[in-house]
């Protein structure tokens, strides 16, 4: 069945539509019944591609993503979810090895629970990413059914509203004016509305005055702003574009940036704490010490092509809330351990004369296979390194690649020439092979600062920022203005006023009154009682 | 400069309280009738003190930024009393806007909660761990508080459309939620006058106890109710003959400081009681009952365009400080905008619950009475993000 949606001034509108999109004609049986039409002025009574009646599977979607309705559920259920999140610790902040017996041990049955849904990681499961995608999908149609239409309305709204259009604003008002007073009070209405700053349209013996239109525009920015947002959390998950990894370096130290083409050096890790007398009594007397600075004193190096040579990128003194930043890549200071096993001191004495020969440092960081170590005349080589020495199958080998108990073997060679070969374990005494004149002991141990770089880039970073400036604009415009119109009409001897605002109710009649005050015309607003 | 700081603090909150009183005074003779100038007269004047009063704020501000060298708010007391300056800041906007006395005579008195709330904290200049060391920090914070602080004003105008239009009723469940929230402020009113007391007698009791192995000391600065989990008494100063806790605490407020939480948990709602018992013992009837009158003249769609207008002022505020500021300087401190955390997701569901809360009010039905009780829950995840995340859940895991 074709509905007629002929309205009497001639124009022809779209299936769907409430109110006529030229004169204002409430069109559909149930709107002509209601006093006032404040609700279906929201959208100017255009037809929404939502609310037409043939329905393809299309259609269907479309209309149900374009619901206040559905994006209202959408949002409450993810804030639900969210909140049920933080009951207990997400996985990312629990310590513990075993996760799953972490959230049994310490809460019970409860925790366990709460494990076994994936709630523990709720922010990346797939249903809480589809529910944000939900969102995002809700954002797009919602604004697309209504942006358009309600652009078009406004943009080819007509000066001359039909009468019943007019009466069923919220705010209206009817006064008998004499013939030769018309084209007065008009001009006084006129006058007055552009004092309160009203863009004012004139057409025959109607006024329509506007201010504020802009400010309905505002939601749909913001709504861009937030599918740019979502839009960048969606580049996310190509391979490489973030990178969320660490780094340990001791003083000294040079690592390759996991991930990267870079290489990071510590030269050098401090931290600082607060004077006593920098402290209030109550901190005093806890007697723990109050950290003021962590720095680490980083360059980032680069390899040169070709070559095994390292040029400096740049440098940075690092601290809490001072990156190293380089093209997007970051360097943060996040963890600091004092006074870290960098190396062990050995030391040589001539088994003859019970003479010590002198001392060389081996850091552990540094060791490269047959490295040399010059002690006064003698040349120490290293010959074999174990960072984590054990014996297996009456083999030497290492278990870790971590200098948790470190050997060596090393050769020292003597002034004419001769060698000999020497062991060195850690934690162990072993009788030198018969016949060796020098003897390697351990003389002491090499200490020094570690500090703990994240290493971070994101490289959606600067959508995040454009969507939320758009979004603040958006936002800032729809919030901080309104959308005023004032219709006047003189039809038959009797002025019509009819007036709307898209939020503040309050607000416009206060703005009213004081336009009506000078013109001696206290406008006897009538309001129509909401739906 | 230190006493001159707290003197300022002082007047600040006397102010408060003067302006809470006057708007009060003025508001109890509305119900008769030719007294709205009376009304107009004391509400100037109740205006006006709240200016005064949040000057002196700014300058207790000032002089404490001027100690600290960074802005005030990075502590707990620091914080709270900015959000009491950021409340009647927004009080301020909505008034010159709508000029309603009668706001005045509730928001007032909320924020001499509030500010004695703040004052049971330490207030001792700390400072700064490195990772608060940043002006974006600063920027964060205190943009988002004004946003929370108009978002106050709105729950305090929904308090008020609320006691007009459920306050009254027998017997309905609405009447009775309201008188919940009546019991909860007073239950934050009572903590803070029982805290200030014991703090002035310099109550002390001791705790040891053994927490991820190894031994942590307790002090509490109210009488212990209950003690921490498989603790021993090192000392308690005895209190009208309380001189052992009453209980132990179940394991799970077995956190460094959980169980000293609790006990004030449990004074607060003590005292609240009693200080309800006493009170409902003399008038013999409800809350919203007493304060019904107050608000009988009532303009109901105005006070309803101020639930919502506050909402729609603070929105924009609270966005970029709580959630773009925060994200700045997250990835600042941390090299990401946004990691989950239990404040940085209550900060999201706070921002979440408006959003929906601006798309209802585009429905109908979700005006009036229904939006009022959104305004109120609005405030209260507020509450929950500033309180219970902060206090108990950095408390229970200290991963913070």
């Amino acid at each position: 069945m074709v509905e007629n949606t002929k309205c009497e001034c001639g124009h022809n509108n779209p299936v769907g539509t409430i109110l006529c999109e030229y004169c204002g004609k409430p069109l559909q049986q149930e709107v002509i019944e209601k006093s006032s039409i404040e609700n279906e002025m929201r959208y100017e009574g255009a037809a929404r591609r939502s609310q037409q009646s043939v329905m393809s599977l299309f259609d269907r979607v479309w209309a149900f993503f374009s619901s206040v309705k559905v994006a209202i559920s959408l949002i409450v259920i993810t804030l639900i979810l969210s909140a049920v999140g933080t009951i207990f610790p997400q996985e990312e902040f629990v310590g513990a090895a075993s996760k799953e017996l972490f959230y049994q041990q310490e809460y019970g049955w409860w925790g366990a629970t709460f494990y076994q849904l994936g709630l523990s990681k709720m922010y990346s499961q797939w249903w809480f990413a589809s529910l944000i995608a939900m969102i995002g999908i809700s954002l797009v149609i919602c604004s697309l059914d209504r942006v358009v239409p309600l652009y078009k309305a406004l943009k080819g709204q007509k000066v001359i509203k039909n009468i019943e259009f007019m009466k069923r604003q919220r705010i209206h008002v009817a006064v008998e004016v004499a013939t030769d007073e018309e084209e007065a009070k008009l001009a006084e209405l006129e006058q007055q509305l552009n004092n309160h700053r009203y863009h004012i349209q004139r057409d025959g013996k109607a006024i329509l005055a506007e201010k504020g239109r802009f400010s309905r525009w505002g939601p749909y920015i913001n709504h861009i702003g937030l599918i740019i947002f979502l839009f960048g959390i969606l580049l996310r998950f190509i391979p490489g574009w973030n990178i969320d990894s660490f780094v340990n370096l001791i003083e000294g130290e040079t690592k390759r940036v996991p991930q990267t083409e870079y290489y990071v050096k510590n030269e050098k890790t401090v931290a600082e704490y607060y004077r006593p007398e920098e402290l209030p009594p109550a901190m005093k007397s806890g007697g723990g010490e109050v950290i003021k600075k962590y720095q680490t004193d980083a360059v980032l190096l680069k390899k040169v092509p070709g070559s095994n040579e390292m040029k400096e990128v740049t440098r940075h003194e690092i601290q809490v809330n001072d990156p190293l930043t380089y093209e997007g890549l970051n360097l943060l200071q996040s963890d600091f351990r004092p006074q870290q096993l960098r190396g062990i001191k050995l030391g040589i004495t001539d088994k003859n004369t019970k003479q010590s020969k002198g001392q060389f440092t081996v850091v552990f960081h540094e060791i490269s296979l047959h490295q040399v170590y010059q002690v006064g005349d003698l040349k120490v080589r290293m010959e074999e390194y174990y960072p984590d020495f054990a014996i297996e199958n009456q083999r030497p080998i290492t278990k870790s690649q971590e200098p948790n108990k470190p050997a060596f073997i090393f050769t020292i060679q003597k002034p004419d020439g001769k060698e000999e070969k020497s062991w060195v374990i850690s934690g162990e005494r072993l009788p030198d092979p018969e016949g060796n004149q020098y003897g390697i002991d351990l003389a002491g141990f090499d200490l020094a600062n570690q500090t703990g770089l994240m290493v971070r880039a994101e490289k959606s970073l600067w959508v995040y920022l454009v969507g939320g400036i758009i979004f603040m604009i958006g936002v800032t415009m729809g919030s901080y203005w309104q959308h005023r119109r004032v219709w006047a009409r003189v039809d038959d001897g009797v002025l019509y006023i009819g007036a709307h605002t898209n939020k503040n109710w309050f607000a416009l009649r206060r703005e009213l009154e004081m336009v009506g005050k000078p013109i001696g015309q206290v406008f006897g607003l009538v309001e129509n009682e909401k739906e | 400069m230190k006493t001159t700081m707290e003197y300022f603090l002082f007047a600040t909150f006397f102010l408060y309280l003067f302006s809470a009183v006057v708007f009060l005074v003025g508001v109890s003779g509305a119900k008769k009738k030719g007294n709205a100038e009376r009304v107009k007269k004391w509400g100037k004047a109740g205006i006006i003190l709240a200016i005064i009063g949040v000057t002196l704020h700014v300058a207790f501000i000032i002089i404490r930024i001027m100690l600290s060298g960074h802005f005030p708010t990075s502590n707990m007391f620091e914080f709270i009393a900015f959000l009491c300056f950021a409340v009647v800041l927004g009080f301020i906007i909505v008034f010159f806007i709508y000029r309603s006395f009668v706001l005045g005579a509730f928001v007032m008195p909320i924020a001499v909660i509030l500010l004695s709330y703040a004052t049971v904290f330490p207030r001792d200049v700390q400072p700064l761990i490195p990772a608060l060391q940043s002006s974006w920090l600063y920027i964060h914070v205190t943009t988002a508080a004004i946003g929370q602080g108009l978002f106050g004003v709105s729950f305090v105008a929904g308090l008020v459309y609320l006691i007009h239009k459920v306050g009254n009723r027998d017997k309905s469940k609405s009447a009775i939620s309201l008188e919940l929230i009546f019991l909860v402020l007073i239950m934050f009113g009572s903590f803070s006058i029982v805290s200030t007391i014991f703090q002035m007698t310099g109550y002390q009791a001791t705790f040891k106890h053994v927490y991820k192995g190894a031994e942590v000391v307790q002090e509490y600065k109210l009488p212990a109710i209950v003690s921490p989990y498989e603790s021993k008494t090192v000392k308690m100063d005895s209190f009208a003959g309380m001189s052992k806790p009453l209980f132990e605490s179940p394991k799970v407020f077995q956190g460094e400081k959980a169980a000293s939480k609790l006990n004030s948990v449990l004074w607060s709602i003590v005292s609240g009681l009693i200080i309800y018992a006493i009170y409902f013992a003399i008038a013999r009837k409800r809350l919203g009952k007493l304060l019904h009158p107050l608000v009988q003249k009532l303009n109901l769609e105005l006070m309803d365009e101020i639930v919502y207008r506050s909402i729609v002022i603070g929105y924009p505020i609270f966005t970029l400080g709580a959630l773009i500021f925060a994200m700045i300087w997250a990835n600042q401190a941390w090299g990401r905008p946004w990691g989950w955390d239990p404040k940085e997701t209550w900060a999201f569901i706070t921002w979440m619950f408006y959003s929906a809360y601006l798309h209802l009010r585009l429905s109908r039905g979700w005006h009036g009475e229904k939006s009022a009780w959104l305004a109120v829950v609005g405030f209260a995840i507020i509450l929950i993000n500033l309180i219970v995340i902060n206090l108990v859940i950095s408390g229970l895991h200290s991963y913070t």
